[in-house]
């Protein structure tokens, strides 16, 4: 790649491997803070299931650039992780969502609504008048 | 340029792990245990990409790819355990 050997493209490389790297590792640590932070379980989900492969890509980003920039060589390897982490990702959170679902975690108090699964069931009541053709229910005890 | 912004990088890493390692041990349930260990996994590899570009190596790129694939199998695992009592049925 004889056209890479330009004296102000390395710099722009440089500047923007150094951009990548500190971008990655930034929204990284906010996923994993987030995570410490947050009050209850659902909370805690966003960082990991949303950021993280976010800020890991963007390292990936940034080590693939990084070769191009040294050896002038452009390396598929990195991209294939990137592109396992997007496709993973989504299915471990749901995963995590459902098995939280199953094990009935306490949510936070100001959070509204509520999936299926945790709401009350809608249970049907006695009815006042007895029905006409079934005269013994009303005269339960 | 690239020095400095490694060594922002892998303090931020470095800390992000701490982070989740707090989250595994005090974790007041079980998924929360998991999705710490599952993270971890995922800035591990963040971590062995900063050390290869530190080192300007490409020995360690089958690593991360590893790394990658089986925290993704054991996460799925250990969900499928805790959901149905048993991993395969």
């Amino acid at each position: 790649m004889a056209w890479l050997d330009k004296a102000w493209l390395d710099t722009a490389l440089e500047a923007l491997t150094a951009f990548f790297l500190v971008a990655g590792a930034l929204i990284t640590f906010i996923s994993s803070f987030g995570m410490v932070h947050l009050r209850d379980f659902y909370l805690r989900m966003h960082g990991p299931a949303k950021a993280t492969t976010l800020g890991v890509g963007l390292i990936l980003v940034a080590c693939t650039l990084y070769f191009v920039l040294i050896e002038r060589t452009f390396h598929i390897q990195l991209l294939l992780v990137t592109i396992f982490l997007l496709i993973t990702a989504p299915i471990s959170a749901h995963l995590l969502a459902k098995v939280a679902l199953h094990q009935k975690l306490p949510s936070d108090t100001s959070t509204t609504g509520a999936p299926s699964e945790l709401r009350e069931e809608d249970v049907a009541q006695e009815p006042d008048t007895p029905h006409p053709e079934d005269p013994g229910s009303g005269q339960r005890p | 340029m690239i020095g400095i912004a490694l060594w922002i990088s892998f303090f931020l890493v470095a800390m992000a792990i701490v982070l989740n390692a707090y989250r595994l041990l005090v974790g007041p349930s079980l998924p929360d245990r998991i999705i710490a260990l599952d993270t971890m996994y995922v800035n591990s590899i963040a971590l062995i990409i900063l050390y290869t570009i530190w080192l300007s190596t490409r020995v360690y790129f089958e690593g991360a790819l590893l790394i990658a694939m089986l925290g993704f199998i054991s996460t799925v695992a250990v969900c499928k355990y805790l959901l149905r009592g048993d991993i395969i049925e």
